[in-house]
């Protein structure tokens, strides 16, 4: 197989395997912050017994996170050398602030959170869990601010054969970062919410510790219903509108707009077929999209027709995949607020259907992160760089396909067996329970 | 100006690994020759809670190699892929071996974690080394910056011997770490293992030094004339030789901060000779790879100046306060590892 075919493959399985973990880790450790938050001023042993249980959780994710994050930190030079050097001079100062203002912080005080707890005071253990979920919060956006500037590069000159850099803060605040930053951030909060309620819920169907789990999912279902609507609107409107204006072609495959079309609608269904591109057994709203991405239901759309065959992405992939986040952003918001009415009801406890949904929805979060990044990804095709380098043009020269086809293969068996792993493990954790709360010694 | 600063500034983040990850790796070579149960756990949590931390620098030093020298990065990392994906194989097992032996249960489950934890740490310490090595002896670099090698050619003697040198390096480091964590017969081991280490290091450094002096001769050409290298030089012996004699006095902790020293010699010897080449060529000196032709542009090398002038205070300040919180003996608590 070709080279650049086997490349994109082991980058698309190393960082979405990766991209499984920070999200839940991020999402955790803000509930953590809660949680403990709650442990430590109100001095509520359920919710010390619950940090402990769920910190132990994250402990496990995060170490996933971190072991399958350090290919990420290297792969860029080991399978793409032409792309390291041509963007070295703007793309390495990210991955190098990331280290220094965010790996060292979540990496230390996890540390500090995990062995600490009967070490240092109340305070300064919940002020590491703390820093736990700012360090990891910060590493998603200098990590953001990198992958934004391929999708919107700004503050640079091309000049001696590579992107040179004339702006700090126009590189790093480029037009895509904040939107998709506060995107992709929200999106990891929807990720730790339905993992806290789904394994609360867990806990209540087999009836292990029910007091306790009983206030882990209230407080996670709240958490979770904010967080989803919040991913709706603003955020994806917000980043919508924004694709929109800096990216067309990838905003017309995203919405399988293949004509231009004043009053474009937008695709509630459709199957895209090609060629010649087209949507079957589609459901539309009329004028909608040219509402959502210009305020005027009458705004002109260009469609993938006015852009040149050579630059458009792959259709089916990106339309598909976005629809599908789509779907599941709306599901999160109506499962959410199911669940907090029949919380509010005191009707849940007991809903074993409801329970069982809600626990079988752990996963779904991570898969609408996956989606998100593969309509991001694959609809910024056939650029590396937006407009300034092209994926095919950006591999390693000096590297051959048989070596990149052994390292999938051997990263490919390691993960088989670090997900196995993982899962045996967490479920053995969950199905153990918290410790009883004890009351206060003091 | 800045590329110096830069040079410098990578340098200090790979002593900052080599210190701190080094005890780390040590640690888990020395694993493989601990076959009491409970001082395999004590082991494992001497390092528990800092490891996480310690493996950073090596994120951070990939990061600024990146943004401070790109085509060192893009280079040396797509020229040494198979190495690396080796490399990136073991950090992935020794990351996870942490939690995954905590909670598995068989004693044959935590057997194969602990083998991934040991395997996971001697790769790194090994390849350490030999990529040191493949670098002071310089690559096969064409004119327009292209490695030409191969992974086999990566795996010549005196690379071999300098990955040895690292092997055993950090494995006396987290001997004489260990002895600030254990009590004990325990402790008493690890001090016998410091004192086979340390004849160990000594004749294969000795040998990787001489053998230098055929294999990479250029090195030296200038540099002896430069009183920085016989100040290192002059230090470094010291450091060597103050090691058995604190240990023997008891002196574990200065014994420690010795090798620590030792470390950090033997590295910024290595960069005084190359400088300002980063990885030199072996097919033509005139086509390697230095701090001028290598580097981003003054821009960027000023704004990562800030960066890291801002950040890093920060980090050394939270870091001394963690290792302070978890200074001492080691205690098996429920939490531990």
């Amino acid at each position: 197989m070709d080279a650049v075919i086997l490349a994109r493959i082991q980058f698309a399985m190393t960082i979405g395997f990766h991209f499984l973990f920070p999200p839940l880790s991020i999402g955790i450790a803000w509930l953590l912050v809660i949680i403990e938050g709650l442990g430590w001023r109100k001095n509520d042993a359920a919710f010390v017994s619950l940090g402990k249980f769920f910190g132990k959780l994250l402990a496990l994710i995060f170490a996933v996170g971190v072991a399958t994050g350090i290919v990420m930190e290297f792969q860029f030079g080991t399978n793409w050398s032409v792309y390291s050097k041509f963007v070295g001079d703007i793309f390495g100062a990210p991955l190098a602030a990331e280290g220094v203002f965010a790996f060292f912080l979540e990496s230390t005080f996890l540390g500090l959170y995990l062995f600490g707890r009967n070490r240092v005071s109340k305070g300064v253990h919940w002020f590491s869990i703390l820093m736990v979920a700012v360090g990891a919060t910060i590493s998603a956006f200098w990590i953001i601010v990198a992958n934004s500037w391929q999708q919107t590069p700004a503050g640079f000159i091309i000049q001696n054969g590579r992107a040179e850099l004339t702006d700090f803060w126009a590189a790093v605040f480029n037009p895509s970062t904040m939107v998709r930053f506060l995107h992709t951030i929200d999106a990891a909060l929807i990720a730790g919410a339905f993992f806290v309620t789904g394994v609360s819920a867990i806990l209540i169907l087999k009836k292990k510790e029910v007091e306790l789990a009983k206030k882990s999912l209230r407080l996670a279902v709240l958490f979770g219903l904010i967080v989803a609507l919040l991913e709706v609107f603003p955020f994806g409107h917000e980043h919508g509108r924004q694709v929109a204006q800096t990216q067309p072609e990838k905003f017309a495959a995203l919405q399988g707009l293949y004509t231009s079309q004043t009053g474009a609608p937008i695709a509630l269904f459709a199957f895209p077929t090609e060629p010649p591109p087209e949507l079957k057994a589609k459901i539309e709203i009329p004028g909608l999209l040219s509402w959502m991405a210009f305020g005027d239901i009458n705004a002109r759309i260009r469609g993938i027709n006015e852009f040149p065959k050579e630059e458009i992405p792959p259709l089916f992939l990106t339309f598909v995949s976005y629809h599908n986040m789509v779907v599941l952003g709306m599901y999160f918001i109506l499962i959410m607020g199911i669940a907090l009415y029949k919380v509010k009801r005191n009707t849940l406890w007991n809903n074993k259907f409801i329970l069982k949904v809600l626990a079988w929805s752990i996963p779904l979060p991570l898969i609408a992160c996956q989606l998100g990044w593969i309509a991001a990804e694959v609809g910024r095709q056939p650029w590396i760089v937006y407009k300034l380098l092209k994926t095919r043009d950006a591999i390693s020269v000096t590297v051959g396909a048989g070596e990149i086809l052994f390292s999938i293969i051997l990263f490919a068996l390691i993960y088989i067996l670090l997900i196995s792993t993982l899962l045996f493990l967490m479920n053995k954790k969950i199905n153990a329970g918290p410790e009883p709360a004890v009351a206060k010694e003091a | 100006m800045l590329n110096i600063i830069w040079f410098l500034l990578v340098g200090v983040l790979i002593i900052g690994y080599a210190i701190l990850d080094g005890f780390d790796l040590g640690v888990g070579i020395l694993q493989l020759f601990t076959k009491d149960k409970k001082e395999k756990r004590v082991n494992i949590n001497a390092i528990g809670p800092v490891w996480d931390g310690n493996e950073v620098w090596l994120l951070t030093g990939g990061g600024a190699l990146f943004a401070a020298f790109p085509i060192v990065y893009a280079t040396v990392f797509s020229g040494f892929y198979l190495a690396f994906m080796l490399l990136l194989a073991a950090l992935i097992f020794r990351a996870v071996s942490f939690e995954f032996r905590k909670y598995v249960e068989s004693d044959k489950a935590k057997g194969y974690w602990d083998l991934a934890f040991s395997v996971g740490s001697l790769l790194p310490a090994v390849l350490y080394g030999v990529a040191f090595g493949n670098i002071l002896r310089g690559l096969p670099i064409d004119k327009d910056g292209n490695f030409l090698g191969s992974f086999i050619g990566l795996l010549n003697p005196y690379a071999i011997l300098v990955g040895l040198v690292s092997l055993t390096m950090f494995t006396l480091h987290g001997a004489i770490y260990l002895t600030l964590k254990t009590e004990g017969a325990h402790k008493e081991r690890m001090t016998g293992m410091i004192n086979k280490l340390w004849i160990a290091f000594v004749v294969i450094y000795f040998a990787a030094t001489v053998f230098s002096f055929f294999e990479a001769s250029y090195l030296f050409s200038t540099v002896m004339k430069n009183p920085l290298f016989w100040l290192l030089l002059i230090v470094l012996f010291g450091s060597i030789i103050s090691i058995p004699v604190l240990v023997k006095a008891q002196k574990n902790g200065y014994a420690f901060l010795a090798s620590s020293v030792m470390i950090a010699c033997m590295t910024l010897l290595s960069a005084l000779s190359l400088f300002p080449r980063l990885v030199p060529s072996n097919i033509n000196l005139d086509y390697s790879l230095t701090i001028f032709n290598a580097s981003s542009t003054a821009r960027t090398l000023e704004t990562m100046l800030i960066i890291a002038l801002i950040g890093m205070p920060i980090v050394i300040g939270y870091t001394i306060f963690v290792y302070r919180v978890f200074r001492g003996k080691t205690e098996i608590t429920k939490e531990s590892y």
